[in-house]
């Protein structure tokens, strides 16, 4: 159980030959994710820590049948590799690659939406449930087998409590980075709506971080919906508001 | 996480080119220059400073001059002086429009709807954060289709909101497509013309713009490339060619980091335990020893820096190529500067070891090394 991805998950790697990429991989496997494939373009027929590589993603269709993707792919060629996992219909599309300008973001997810399929990210550590799946790049010893549904905005804030958690004897059911770039995919709702309905999760555990008023909706609807489980937020705020010389684009 | 502003004559010569009327006007670049171009004009004139800053108005970057004399007086005032901490280095001399009413366009990044959102007011002039907060009714939102853009209909729809009919309706939403074209063909995360004026006439004019272009989205746009770096500081410069995100602050501790959210929480703690922030520097995922290296000698540049606080909690960042940096850059500092070091996550044994062997004690939680950063800061001695 958990949220997004799990001990079933059949996922492939778009950008596999890339040092990210084919690196996180090996991870990856180690942990026990289902990684079946990996897409590179012009790299097809290479094998990569035993994985075959394909040149598109539509060639791993037939025999692999993946309901995943993670993808490395460089800013520059990220949004036709996102269009071209949105295409071939699969479920759940994690986007490790961080730089991607805002206007390709916003294309892909208005393509995801339509072909009602979820992206994760972009600019995110990628999503773990804990024993089971890991389609991400996060250190593996912090995060443990539990009741906690966590959901963050930055990676690192997301490990600093994931470590805290696991030296109090709790883990998490799952951890999702929604990613930390203006306009992302899957938000903090949404990711709630997912740990409502998992049997898993009995506390959710939110990291915000400032600019943009995703936060204040979150709050609403957890104020509005009666939200049945119980939630904690931390929100580092910093000086950095008051601070000389610091803009962020406020929405 | 650098905005690339244009100011205020590259904003209009852009609006310009996707045929967005703009006021009569000429730039003067050149201290000396006796203003060939002023008797093309025709008085009362406005003069503005160039300055890649909002609210010039408030602090005298904007003069009003009812003759040519009286304008050439306002460019010697301008020129070379500092305005909000930016020196004037342009002056643009404008012919002053007949104003009937102010009105403000503009689009920006919705956030929450993952679109983008046309802000539009028919109290234009002011800061349009402003009028929100004071006025929120007087600001309409309507969140763009992303896979639509705006259409005539959208444009109409939006221009009749403000009030108009006829011809001036159908004028007005042409410049509103033609301003949504601009801020996408360009890459914008926020267009705005502020005011557009309509003047007595009962035609529109731009007169004044602001363009925030996004700087990942500088590989298609290479005509943006060089403004990246001409407003940065050399530190920010170096910070910016290294991809880290610097800003610098005002306080005696640098900072370093992972990931902006933790850097933001240490800067938090500091100033929780009494400390004072320096700077705020995240060294981004994965970063090999030599872009540490350049962090910390940014950092320890900085002559107002007693301590450094270096918060790692490494996923894609090893800790032994943190701790690589970190040794490098102290054997080339100029200074000898104390270092609180939380280091943790992956390759933690071997970074510590790398540390340890050089001297450096090393911590395993975020609020110890950042108690200690304070201490090193009043002269503790490590």
């Amino acid at each position: 159980m958990g949220i997004l991805i799990d001990s079933k998950t059949r996922a492939i790697v778009q950008g596999i030959t890339g040092k990210q990429g084919s690196y996180h991989t090996k991870l990856m496997l180690d942990y026990g994710a289902k990684i079946l494939a990996g897409v590179s373009p012009g790299k097809g027929g290479m094998t990569i820590d035993g994985l075959p590589v394909f040149d598109t993603v539509k060639e791993t269709l037939d025999s692999y049948s993946p309901n995943a993707s993670i993808i490395f792919v460089p800013a520059n060629f990220a949004q036709d590799a996102v269009l071209e996992a949105i295409e071939n219909k699969i479920k759940t599309i994690v986007v490790i690659t961080e730089h991607i300008p805002i206007r390709d973001s916003i294309n892909v997810i208005a393509n995801a939406a339509q072909a009602q399929v979820s992206v994760i990210g972009p600019n995110t550590p990628g999503i773990i449930t804990p024993g089971e799946c890991k389609l991400g790049i996060m250190p593996t010893s912090i995060f443990t087998p539990g009741n906690v549904g966590l959901v963050s905005r930055s990676g690192t804030l997301a490990y600093e409590v994931a470590a805290g958690l696991r030296a109090k004897g709790l883990g998490e059911s799952t951890c999702v980075g929604v990613g930390g770039d203006p306009v992302v995919g899957l938000n903090f709702i949404e990711a709630l709506e997912l740990f409502k309905d998992d049997a898993k999760t009995k506390a959710v555990v939110l990291i915000g971080e400032i600019g943009g008023n995703m936060e204040e909706l979150t709050a609403q609807y957890i104020v509005q919906e009666r939200y049945a489980k119980p939630v904690v937020a931390m929100l580092p705020v910093a000086l950095l508001h008051l601070a000389n010389g610091w803009v962020m684009q406020e929405q | 996480m650098i905005s690339l502003y244009l100011i205020e004559n590259e904003a209009k010569q852009l609006l310009l080119r996707y045929g967005i009327p703009i006021p009569k006007g000429i730039l003067i670049s050149n201290y000396k220059e006796t203003l060939p171009g002023l008797s093309n004009l025709k008085p009362p004139y406005i003069v503005k400073a160039q300055i890649p800053a909002g609210g010039r108005g408030k602090t005298g970057g904007i003069i009003s001059a009812m003759s040519p004399h009286e304008a050439q007086e306002a460019v010697t005032q301008l020129m070379g002086t500092q305005i909000m901490n930016f020196p004037v280095k342009q002056v643009l001399i404008e012919e002053k429009l007949p104003v009937k009413k102010e009105l403000y366009l503009g689009f920006t990044v919705d956030r929450f709807n993952r679109s983008y959102v046309a802000l539009t007011s028919k109290m234009g002039g002011m800061e349009i954060e402003d009028v929100a907060e004071k006025t929120p009714q007087a600001v309409v939102r309507t969140t763009v289709d992303p896979q639509l853009g705006i259409r005539s209909f959208h444009a109409l729809s939006i221009a009749k909101q403000l009030g108009y009919r006829g011809g001036q309706l159908v004028e007005l939403s042409i410049i509103i497509q033609k301003l949504y074209q601009a801020f996408a063909e360009n890459d914008a995360e926020m267009i705005e013309i502020n005011p557009l004026i309509e003047t007595d006439s009962g035609s529109f004019v731009a007169a004044d713009a602001k363009i925030v272009i996004d700087d990942n989205a500088l590989f298609r746009h290479p005509e943006y490339k060089a403004k990246e770096t001409q407003m940065l500081s050399v530190q920010e410069a170096l910070a910016l060619k290294n991809n880290l995100a610097y800003v610098k602050l005002d306080g005696d501790i640098g900072v370093v980091g992972n990931g902006a959210g933790l850097v933001m929480a240490t800067v938090d703690l500091l100033n929780f335990f009494g400390g004072k922030p320096a700077d705020f520097l995240d060294i981004g995922g994965g970063a090999s020893a030599d872009v540490i290296k350049v962090a910390l000698k940014i950092v320890l540049d900085n002559p107002s820096v007693k301590s450094v606080l270096v918060n790692v909690l490494g996923g894609i960042t090893r800790c032994d190529e943190v701790a690589r940096g970190i040794i490098d850059a102290i054997k080339e500092a100029k200074e000898k500067k104390p270092l609180a070091v939380r280091l943790v996550g992956t390759n933690e044994k071997e970074g510590k070891r790398i540390l340890i062997d050089a001297g450096i004690s090393v911590l395993d939680s975020m609020e110890e090394a950042a108690k200690q950063a304070v201490a090193f800061a009043v002269g503790e001695k490590p």
